[in-house]
């Protein structure tokens, strides 16, 4: 346990690079997903179209989509969070795009018949009611950005995968422990706090009388 | 580029082909374990509801930690190799058949175990017989799920020294060959692709066969 004591501000600092690495990966994954998401709800070609090619993004190994952007964007965070954004389509498209039209047919035309205009449906109606669904994808997405990420130190991104290539490297199992374990805490943590405002939200909607 | 990653391959065929080989025989090694494990460790659950709770609470864990944490986890304990490469993606691929296989358990339609129970089928019979072929559509999606992952993450045991294609692309960033790098890339991806492609048919088969035999 000395060195995760005597260096925890390290551990530290890698684990700001972390969050600021997926946030800023989640918060451009939802800017491109939810017009994708919103415009692909009803229109199935479309969506089976979005489906096909972000299924196979999704399918291949973290190091080798690394391999297939370095020799376009080089090394460091940009690449990093390109891949991890690149991951991220397949939920977020397919939960943005479900959550919108699995509502009600009745809640649509209500909202049709008391003269809501389509901007307004989708912002009153539509995307409140989807929340929990898009939550959920939203919960699937950072926890598989946060793995991601370890493996984006391999490409001087930064981050608690650092400490563990350096633990390696230095064959000092100690570090690659402390790496190992925050990243996994992170992980856990992210999971269950996103799991806990899931269901409030599911909750809340269900005491709604609609 | 492309005549570049051409003639890499050409003269470096029998790297591939080990890289290859050892990535099948690694990821093979672990689906194969993480079926015989959680499997039998699904119809205990079952059985027992009150230990349910918490074992599937501690897969859900262990199904978020991520992939490299996993891997280089077994260095201070196994050290390098093979055998820490297998035993954590065999963690790794556990948790989608395990929590697969025991949510389609529990949710066979009460009513077609009843009239097993009304024909005089024991517990086993039961099992055998109806709750199985039942479920078996979603445990197979469980266990593709977990080929894919397993796969995916073998690319990862380079790091350990567990070898397979991952080497290819480590060793292409060792020495910033792009060529090497890019084909190390396009390898591993394939086989995951295929790997997706080749258990969505199997699958399909599945449950075409368990559709006609219902």
């Amino acid at each position: 346990m000395n060195w995760t004591i005597e260096n925890w501000d390290r551990l530290a600092e890698a684990l700001g690079e972390h969050v600021v690495m997926v946030g800023t990966a989640l918060l451009i994954s939802l800017a491109i997903s939810l017009p994708l998401g919103i415009w692909a709800a009803r229109r199935p070609g479309l969506y089976v179209a979005t489906m096909s090619v972000t299924g196979v993004l999704y399918t291949i190994p973290a190091l080798a989509l690394f391999a297939f952007l370095i020799p376009f964007m080089g090394l460091g965070t940009a690449p990093a969070i390109t891949a991890l954004v690149l991951y991220s389509l397949l939920i977020l498209v397919r939960n943005i795009a479900i959550g919108i039209r699995e509502l009600p047919a009745e809640l649509i035309e209500a909202a049709d018949g008391m003269g809501y205009g389509r901007a307004r449906r989708l912002l009153r109606i539509e995307l409140p009611l989807a929340l929990p669904v898009i939550v959920a994808g939203i919960r699937i997405t950072a926890v598989s950005q946060i793995a991601v990420a370890t493996i984006a130190a391999y490409i001087s991104a930064g981050g608690l995968g650092d400490i563990i290539f350096q633990g390696i490297t230095q064959d000092f199992g100690e570090k690659i422990v402390a790496g190992a374990v925050t990243a996994s805490l992170l992980a856990i943590v992210v999971d269950e706090a996103l799991k806990l405002v899931e269901r409030r939200l599911r909750a809340a909607s269900a005491a709604e009388p609609l | 580029m492309l005549r570049d990653m051409i003639a890499w391959a050409a003269a470096h065929g029998h790297d591939l082909e080990q890289a290859a080989g050892r990535h099948l025989s690694l990821s093979l090694t672990a689906l194969g374990a993480a079926i015989l494990l959680a499997l039998p460790l699904a119809l205990a659950l079952v059985r027992r509801p009150s230990l349910a709770g918490s074992a599937i609470g501690a897969v859900n864990v262990l199904r978020t930690i991520p992939s490299l944490a996993l891997l280089v986890a077994m260095l201070p304990l196994l050290g390098t190799g093979f055998v820490p490469a297998a035993v954590a993606l065999t963690l790794y691929g556990l948790p989608a058949i395990l929590l697969n296989t025991y949510t389609a358990l529990r949710e066979v339609d009460p009513d077609i175990v009843e009239a097993g129970l009304g024909q005089g089928m024991t517990e086993r019979q039961l099992m055998r017989r109806i709750k199985l072929p039942l479920a078996l559509p979603v445990i197979f999606a469980g266990i593709r799920t977990a080929a894919v992952q397993i796969v995916s993450a073998a690319t990862l045991a380079a790091f350990i020294g567990g070898g397979g294609l991952g080497e290819l692309i480590t060793a292409g960033m060792g020495t910033l060959d792009m060529p090497q790098l890019v084909l190390g890339g396009l390898a591993v991806a394939a086989l995951a692709v295929a790997t997706e492609i080749g258990f969505a048919l199997a699958e399909r088969g599945v449950r075409r066969t368990v559709g006609s035999a219902a």
